[in-house]
C-alpha cells in the first residue's frame, strides 16, 4: 500500500511532464493537423537553456536565494526557448503549409536531427549532471512491511512540479477559452479558411501556437532537469515520443485530455518499472500508442475524426 | 519610397538584420555560452568569437540571398520556396537506354576504382557497397511509402529482423550458410511484415508513422534487453562471410584466389560484396517495376492516391496494405542479412530510429515513387556525409579540435529540411503513373494532388 502510494506520487511528477509536453504537440496536431515531431527536441532544448541560465545566475553572478533565481531561469527558459519554437515553425513548417501531407512531418524529423546534433556539436555530447536543488519533503505517512519500514514522502521539488503544473494548466485554460488569441485559435483549428476569411490572421495563430507550446515545453524542461539532474542533447527524443503517447491516449487536439493522457502514461511507465522490469518501460509506453491508435483513434476525451469525401 | 530599388535594398538589410538578431537570440545559450563537466560541478565557458562569427555570417548570407537569389516582386522574406517546388525542371523518368547506362556503370565502377585508385580500392569499394545498400533499402521502402502511400517510420524493424535471423540461424546452425539464409531472412521479415501490418491496417497517415516508429523501436529495445537469445547489447559477432559457390575468400588452399589461379587479394571480398549488393538491388528494382505493371501495384498505387475511392472500386484495402508491408519488409530482410554477413558483426546499436529517417530522407528527397530518385538521393547523402570524413584539412582552419565527422548528422538534417523546403516533391519530381490513358491530355497523379487539372 505505502509503496503503491509513492509510486503513485512519482507517477503524477513524471506524468505532469509528460503532459507539460504533450499540449505543444496536441495544440499543433489540432491546429495544423501534423506531428510537430522537434516538439520533443524543443523540450531538450529548453532543459539547457535552463541549466545555462541557472549556471549564469549562481556561478558567474552570484546569486543564491534559489526561488528567485529559479523564477529568473524559468522565465529566461520560456522566452527563449518560444524563440527556438518560433523559428522552426517559420523555417520549416510554413513554406510547406499547403504541400502534400507527409511533406512537413519529413521536415519535422529533419529539424529534429537537425536539433539533436547542432546541441551536439555546441554543448558536447557527454552528459551534463547538475546537483539536487531543492532538498527534503513532506512525509506523508510510514507504513511497516515484512522488509521493513516504507516512508511514503512528497518530496518539495514533487510539489512544485504538480503545483506548478497546475497553475499553468489553469492559466492555459483561461487563456484558450476568454482571449481574443484563444478564440482564433479555437476557429483557425474548426475551420482554417474560414477563420483566415472572418478576419483572423492565421499565419500569426499558428506562429503563437507554437511559442506557446515552445514556453510549456521549457517549463517542462526545467522541471525534467530539477527533478533527474542529469540532461543530454538525446533527452528530447523519448520523452516526445511518450508525451506524443499521452496527447494521443487523451485525444489529440484536445487540452484536458492532453494532461490526463500525460499524467496516465507516467502512471503507467511508474508502476510498470516498479512492479515489472524497468528493462521495458519504454516498450509499455510504445505499445499502448500503439493499442490506442489502434482501438481508440481518437483517444479518451477526443472528438472523432469525420472525413468528409 | 520613390524608388523601388532602393526600397529593395532597404528591405534586404533590414531582413538581414531580423535574420542576424534571430541567430543572436537564439545561439546566445548554445554559441555564446558551453557548460562543460569540471571538478566542482559545472563549468561554464564563454566563446563570443563563435556567436559574433555566426551572426556575421547569417547576416552576410542573407543579405547577399535577398539581394541576389531572391530576386522576385513579392515582398522579401515572405514564403520563400513555396513557389519554387513547382517551377522545378521536370525531368523525365529515365527508361530505356539510360537504365541500361547506369547498370553497366554500376558493373563496371569496382573495376574502375581497382585501376585507378590501387591505394584507396578498400575504401572506396565499401562505400559504393554502403551506398547500394541504402539504395536497395531505400527501394524496398519506396514500395510501402512511394507506392503505397503508407508511411513507414520502422523500416529499420526489418533490417534489424533480416540481420539478426542471419546471424542467429549461421552462429545456431553449422550448415546455414549466407545463400540458404537470404531467402528464410526474407520470409520471416515479410512475415513480421504482415503480423506488424495487420493492426495498423486502420490508421493512415502521421498516426501510421508513429505506431510504425513505435514498433520499431519495440523491436530495438527488445534486441537490447533479450541477453539469452540476442546477446543485447554486446550483439552477435562471428557472423559467416559469404562464399562463392562454396569457395571461401581467404589465403591459401581450396580458396576462391587458389581456384582459378590468382593471386590472393583482400579485395575480391569486397568486390563479391559488392557484386551481392547489386544483384540484391537490381532484383528488388526489376520486382518492384513488374508488380507495377501487375494489378497489385495498380492497386497499391490507387490506395495511394485515394483510399475512399479505392474501396468504393471494390479493391480490397487489407490485402493491398497487407502485401506492400511483406513485400517491402522482405527486402528489408535481404539487406539486413547482406548487412550482417558483411560486418560479421550485428547489435542493436546499428538499428535506431536515425536509420529509418535516412532511409525515408532518401525515399522522400528523391522523389516519392521514383526508382531513380532513391539512387541520386543516396549518392548524395550517403556519399556526401562520408565524403565529410574526407574533410580533415579543414582542421588546420578551425583549429585542431574540429572533427568534421561530428557535423555528418548535423548537415544531414539541415539538408533534410531544405531540400524539402526547396522541393517538396523530391529531387525527382515526376511521378508518371504506371497506367495511363494514352490518348487527350495527360494530367499525373501527383499534379492533381498539387491542385491543377480538376
Amino acid at each position: 500500500m505505502e509503496y503503491f502510494v509513492q509510486q503513485l506520487i512519482n507517477g503524477l511528477t513524471l506524468g505532469s511532464i509528460y503532459g507539460l509536453i504533450a499540449i505543444g504537440y496536441t495544440m499543433v496536431y489540432g491546429i495544423i493537423g501534423m506531428i510537430n515531431f522537434a516538439h520533443g527536441d524543443i523540450f531538450m532544448i529548453g532543459a539547457f537553456i535552463a541549466l545555462a541560465m541557472f549556471l549564469i545566475l549562481t556561478s558567474v553572478l552570484g546569486f543564491a536565494f534559489l526561488p528567485v533565481v529559479l523564477l529568473i531561469v524559468l522565465i529566461v527558459s520560456m522566452v527563449f526557448t518560444s524563440a527556438w519554437g518560433w523559428t522552426v515553425e517559420r523555417l520549416a513548417y510554413r513554406p510547406l503549409r499547403g504541400s502534400f501531407r507527409l511533406a512537413p512531418l519529413i521536415t519535422a524529423i529533419g529539424m529534429s536531427i537537425l536539433l539533436q546534433n547542432f546541441v551536439r556539436v555546441s554543448q558536447g555530447a557527454r552528459v551534463k549532471p547538475l546537483p539536487p536543488q531543492i532538498q527534503g519533503g513532506v512525509t506523508l505517512f510510514e507504513g511497516n512491511t515484512e522488509t521493513g519500514a516504507i516512508v511514503v514522502q512528497l518530496s518539495y521539488m514533487q510539489l512544485i512540479i504538480i503545483v506548478t503544473t497546475v497553475v499553468l494548466m489553469a492559466g492555459f485554460t483561461l487563456l484558450i477559452n476568454k482571449t481574443a488569441l484563444g478564440r482564433a485559435q479555437r476557429a483557425c483549428e474548426q475551420d482554417r479558411r474560414m477563420a483566415a476569411l472572418l478576419g483572423v490572421n492565421v499565419d500569426r495563430t499558428i506562429s503563437l501556437t507554437f511559442v506557446m507550446g515552445a514556453a510549456l515545453a521549457a517549463v517542462a524542461g526545467l522541471m525534467f532537469l530539477l527533478l533527474y539532474g542529469v540532461i543530454d542533447f538525446y533527452i528530447g527524443f523519448l520523452a516526445g515520443i511518450k508525451a506524443f503517447t499521452a496527447a494521443v491516449l487523451g485525444g489529440i487536439g484536445s487540452l484536458p485530455g492532453a494532461m490526463l493522457g500525460g499524467l496516465l502514461i507516467g502512471l503507467i511507465e511508474v508502476f510498470w518499472s516498479g512492479y515489472f522490469t524497468v528493462e521495458y518501460k519504454d516498450v509499455a509506453a510504445f505499445s499502448i500508442l500503439a493499442i490506442v491508435l489502434i482501438f481508440l483513434p481518437s483517444g479518451l476525451l477526443g472528438k472523432p475524426e469525420v472525413e468528409k469525401v | 519610397m520613390a524608388n523601388p530599388a532602393n526600397n529593395r535594398v532597404a528591405d534586404s538589410v533590414r531582413d538581414a538584420f531580423i535574420a542576424a538578431l534571430l541567430v543572436a537570440v537564439l545561439g546566445f545559450f548554445f554559441l555564446a555560452l558551453r557548460t562543460d563537466i569540471a571538478p566542482g560541478g559545472l563549468a561554464l565557458s564563454t566563446r563570443w568569437g563563435l556567436w559574433f562569427a555566426s551572426i556575421a555570417i547569417v547576416f552576410g548570407v542573407r543579405l547577399a540571398l535577398n539581394l541576389l537569389v531572391f530576386n522576385r516582386d513579392t515582398p522579401v522574406g515572405s514564403g520563400a520556396g513555396a513557389g519554387l517546388a513547382r517551377a522545378a525542371a521536370r525531368l523525365p523518368d529515365m527508361s530505356g537506354w539510360v537504365n541500361w547506362a547506369m547498370l553497366a556503370a554500376a558493373v563496371a565502377l569496382p573495376f574502375f576504382i581497382m585501376t585507378f585508385f590501387p591505394g584507396q580500392q578498400r575504401q572506396y569499394i565499401d562505400l559504393s557497397i554502403l551506398i547500394l545498400t541504402y539504395v536497395m533499402l531505400g527501394w524496398g521502402l519506396n514500395i510501402v511509402v512511394g507506392l503505397a502511400g503508407l508511411l513507414d517510420l520502422g523500416y529499420v524493424a526489418f533490417y534489424a529482423l533480416g540481420a539478426y535471423s542471419f546471424a542467429l540461424l549461421s552462429t545456431h546452425f553449422e550448415f546455414i550458410g549466407f545463400w540458404t539464409a537470404l531467402p528464410l531472412a526474407g520470409i520471416l521479415a515479410a512475415f513480421w511484415g504482415v503480423i506488424l501490418g495487420f493492426p495498423v491496417l486502420r490508421l493512415r497517415g502521421d498516426y501510421l508513422a508513429i505506431v510504425t516508429l513505435a514498433f520499431g523501436e519495440i523491436i530495438r529495445v527488445v534486441l537490447l534487453n533479450w541477453y539469452e537469445f540476442t546477446g543485447g547489447p554486446n550483439g552477435i559477432s562471428g557472423i559467416p562471410k559469404p562464399t562463392f559457390f562454396g569457395l571461401e575468400f581467404a589465403r591459401g588452399e581450396g580458396g576462391f584466389a587458389d581456384y582459378f589461379g590468382i593471386p590472393f587479394s583482400t579485395i575480391h571480398r569486397f568486390v563479391y560484396l559488392y557484386f551481392i549488393i547489386l544483384i540484391l538491388a537490381v532484383v528488388t528494382h526489376l520486382v518492384t517495376m513488374r508488380l507495377r505493371r501487375l494489378p497489385i501495384g495498380r492497386a497499391w498505387e490507387a490506395l495511394r492516391e485515394d483510399e475512399i475511392a479505392c474501396r468504393s472500386l471494390g479493391i480490397n484495402t487489407t490485402n493491398t496494405k497487407l502485401t506492400a508491408f511483406a513485400i517491402g519488409a522482405m527486402f528489408g530482410g535481404f539487406a539486413g542479412s547482406f548487412f550482417a554477413t558483411r560486418q560479421g558483426f550485428v547489435s542493436p546499436e546499428s538499428f535506431t530510429f536515425i536509420e529509418s529517417a535516412i532511409i525515408l530522407a532518401i525515399v522522400v528527397l528523391g522523389g516519392l515513387g521514383s526508382q531513380v530518385g532513391v539512387v541520386i538521393a543516396s549518392i548524395i547523402m550517403i556519399g556526401g556525409m562520408e565524403m565529410l570524413r574526407n574533410l580533415g584539412f579543414l582542421s588546420q582552419i578551425f583549429g585542431p579540435d574540429f572533427d568534421p565527422v561530428q557535423y555528418r548528422m548535423l548537415i544531414f538534417g539541415l539538408a533534410m529540411v531544405l531540400i524539402m523546403v526547396w522541393k517538396p516533391r523530391g529531387l525527382i519530381a515526376s511521378r508518371e503513373p504506371s497506367v495511363i490513358y494514352k490518348q487527350k491530355k495527360r494530367i499525373g497523379a501527383d499534379m492533381v494532388a498539387q491542385g491543377e487539372g480538376h
